[in-house]
């Protein structure tokens, strides 16, 4: 089967071009000018983007074990919704992701739905304990693109150290959710200026920093690839800006909410805009801003963190952690390409092409000949409100919720297949 | 002037116009506090439930002799502030004793905003009596009252908060109400306790005990409760005594006339030595007595319908 996308602008990693995309079957088969290719189905872009599709490093799926919140088909049903045609899973599900039983039956339950491509994320301890290595190389032979216990960060930096050595053996990376959890201690949002006015406790730029500190340090002392998840402070890019000018190897993310929002949304105890790491500071926010300006962050992630309705409401305190994402991060990051922040190249490096190379997936990340037809065609002009209509997860925590949005995936395309035509009315 | 809002929920969100008109009803409460018969039918027939999810035991007896005075029902409802324990959401809870008609719900609990999201999610006209660190705005309004009543104004008073200032809701709820009616707060305590973005506040910052004293018109200590702050905020209440304790020598260097406030209870020795607790300059127990005025002002202006000024003249 033929499909032919054309009258778009095809957004790559290095340049924007106006033309057609001819797919045969799962490939790319030609990028051409002119479209006088014969197709099976024929999509008409009325000049709208065609990016590679998304690919989300950093999503919470909760299954196995807790699909009440979220299970894997609702969880690609909401990523294609927005744009994303792989995601990373971390291992925090029940039972943990630390064996290669979990981490195939995480796959394989992702193929049979045939929407996204689903990269696992191994624990990097057992039980997320922070004491005994998992079998990397067994789990990485099983199809995990990564190691880390995000969330439950390893208290050890010697556990740590042997986690980076390991893992980089059989080509893989760790990941680290940097947090000293004792920092942290009962600390429900940033310490700054509204936790001092509303009497939530605060938790302190430098809890995220003294481990990224950490980390940065002990891929110097291993020489392996160290990625930090959704960094949120000044000083973590700073750290990171250091580790970079010095080649140690380390790469970073950071989420939509945190280049968006500041802790000002807390002054209400909206517990929908309960996160952790926390949202922060404007000047903060400013400085993830230049970094993805000027490249210093590699890719943008969603930490996508799905809680039933009954769980966020309650005393602020005791609401967990975390917000959806997959189908916000188009609209936010398009946002950036609207202030003239990012260009669409860059855009699609932060949320393509850069992951793609982070988890070694070559066959992605770009719309070439003989790359994997995953596209997502985008419209950034689209107004809307997401609303429980739009809504693909099963949970409905997003500061976003009835908002009004600008920007989304009008089609998604999966190895050649539509799996996603955004509803018009 | 009135009072239009169904909660009282915080000194932060009051105008000063609904600060002062709630001071102007405390205060002709008070005059019923004094009589040999105190006691009088504005909210017979209402339903006041006094829902405690930490343990108190002046403040909740403040509210129920301020709503038996009014000659409400009081009821007390004691429970735990975790719902984990509880088996109930904290709404579920709230709902069910709504349901059996309650017109007021008296707050307390240990979480920061745990009332405001009550109040969000229910109908019924809520008190905050103490959330976590946030708001204790009663004890703001009695602490005014007082200090209204000894100088005569609130205007370009000095007054100093020092204590644990990062876990006092009383502080926050003292420092929101006092700034806007043109108090003049500073505050004081160990650089554990006060907030590292204090600056939120629009207070001065003391850096000594002298200079928290020297020339306040006021002095409202607050209690220190080591054992829920844990023991690293300071090394040993000897010490805590030593440094920024009130002591007569140091109470000297405040104006001569200075008053001297606390929340209660009192760590005699520790934050408050005896005899300044007992001694001429000191306003804690009409601090007490204005609580339950205070407290009889904010259940009549909830209870009554909130846009009536000043008291119903069929009241007494």
């Amino acid at each position: 089967m033929k499909t032919l996308l054309k009258n778009c602008k095809i957004v790559n990693h290095d340049k924007v071009t106006e033309g057609n995309v001819l797919i045969d079957g799962e490939i790319i088969a030609s990028v051409t000018a002119h479209a006088d290719e014969k197709a099976d189905k024929v999509i008409d872009c009325k000049g709208k983007y065609a990016v590679p599709g998304l690919i989300d490093l950093h999503v919470h799926f909760r299954d196995p074990g807790l699909e009440y919140k979220e299970d894997i088909t609702s969880g690609a049903k909401a990523a294609v919704a927005g744009g994303v045609t792989a995601v990373c899973p971390m291992a925090n599900t029940k039972p943990v992701n630390d064996n290669r039983i979990v981490t195939e039956y995480m796959i394989r339950k992702a193929q049979s739905d045939g929407l996204i491509d689903l990269f696992p994320i191994g624990a990097m301890t057992k039980g997320m304990e922070g004491e005994e290595l998992t079998e990397m190389g067994d789990m990485t032979e099983g199809g995990a693109i990564g190691f880390s216990d995000d969330g439950k960060p390893v208290c050890s930096a010697e556990v740590f150290r042997r986690a980076a050595e390991y893992a980089s053996q059989f080509g893989s990376f760790v990941i680290s959710h940097a947090e000293d959890k004792s920092l942290a201690g009962a600390g429900v949002i940033h310490e700054g200026e509204v936790s001092a006015i509303t009497g939530l406790k605060g938790i302190p730029s430098e809890c995220e920093e003294v481990m990224v500190a950490r980390d940065i340090l002990m891929s110097k002392l291993t020489g392996a690839h160290v990625h930090i998840c959704h960094i949120s402070s000044k000083g973590t890019l700073e750290l990171i800006k250091w580790a970079k000018s010095m080649g140690y190897n380390v790469t970073c993310e950071v989420t939509p909410h945190h280049f968006t929002l500041t802790e000002q949304e807390l002054l209400t105890y909206d517990t929908n805009c309960k996160m952790n790491p926390p949202l922060r500071a404007q000047e903060d926010v400013d400085a993830l801003i230049e970094g993805l300006r000027n490249g210093d962050i590699d890719c943008i992630v969603t930490d996508h963190a799905p809680h039933h309705p009954d769980e966020k409401a309650q005393e602020f305190d005791l609401a967990p952690f975390g917000i959806t994402g997959l189908q916000t991060m188009l609209p936010l990051s398009l946002a950036l390409v609207e202030k003239g922040v990012i260009d669409m190249p860059a855009f699609v490096r932060l949320t393509s092409y850069n992951p793609a190379k982070l988890i070694k997936k070559t066959d992605r990340g770009e719309i070439a000949v003989g790359k994997l037809a995953d596209i997502a065609i985008v419209d950034p002009e689209l107004e809307y409100v997401f609303d429980l209509t739009l809504n693909k997860s099963k949970s409905v925590n997003t500061p976003y919720m009835g908002k009004k949005l600008k920007g989304a995936a009008l089609y998604t395309i999966k190895s050649g297949k539509v799996v996603f035509e955004f509803p018009m009315n | 002037m009135a009072y239009k809002r169904k909660d009282l929920l915080g000194m932060k969100d009051l105008t000063k116009e609904e600060i002062l008109y709630l001071l102007e009803t405390a205060q002709k409460f008070t005059e019923i506090n004094e009589r040999d018969v105190k006691k009088v039918p504005t909210l017979k027939g209402k339903t006041v439930i006094n829902l405690f999810f930490e343990p108190s035991t002046r403040t909740r007896t403040s509210f129920e002799i301020a709503g038996k005075r009014l000659s409400a029902d009081t009821i007390n409802f004691t429970a735990s502030s975790s719902s984990t324990t509880k088996g109930e959401t904290l709404i579920d809870t709230v709902k069910n004793m709504e349901a059996m008609k309650s017109d007021i719900f008296v707050v307390r609990h240990s979480y920061s905003g745990a009332v405001k999201y009550i109040a969000e999610h229910t109908d019924a006209k809520i008190i905050n009596a103490g959330d976590g660190l946030n708001e204790h705005p009663t004890q703001a309004l009695l602490d005014m009252l007082t200090i209204r009543q000894s100088k005569g104004r609130l205007e370009g008073i000095e007054v100093a908060i020092i204590g644990d200032i990062t876990h006092s809701r009383v502080a926050r709820s003292d420092v929101w109400a006092m700034t806007k009616l043109g108090v003049n707060v500073r505050l004081f305590g160990p650089t554990t306790m006060i907030p590292k973005h204090s600056q939120v506040f629009g207070c001065r910052v003391c850096k000594s005990m002298n200079e928290a004293v020297e020339g306040a018109d006021v002095i409202i200590m607050l209690r220190i409760q080591r054992e829920r702050q844990g023991k690293l905020l300071i090394p040993s209440t000897k010490e805590y005594a030593k440094y920024f304790g009130l002591t007569k020598d140091k109470l000297a260097l405040a104006k001569p006339d200075a008053l001297v406030m606390h929340p209660g209870p009192i760590n005699r020795g520790v934050e408050l030595m005896s005899n300044v607790a007992d001694g001429d300059n000191s306003g804690v127990l009409k601090q007490v007595t204005n609580g339950v005025a205070v407290r009889m002002a904010a259940l009549y202006i909830l209870g009554i319908g909130n846009n009536k000024g000043g008291i119903d003249e069929n009241a007494s």
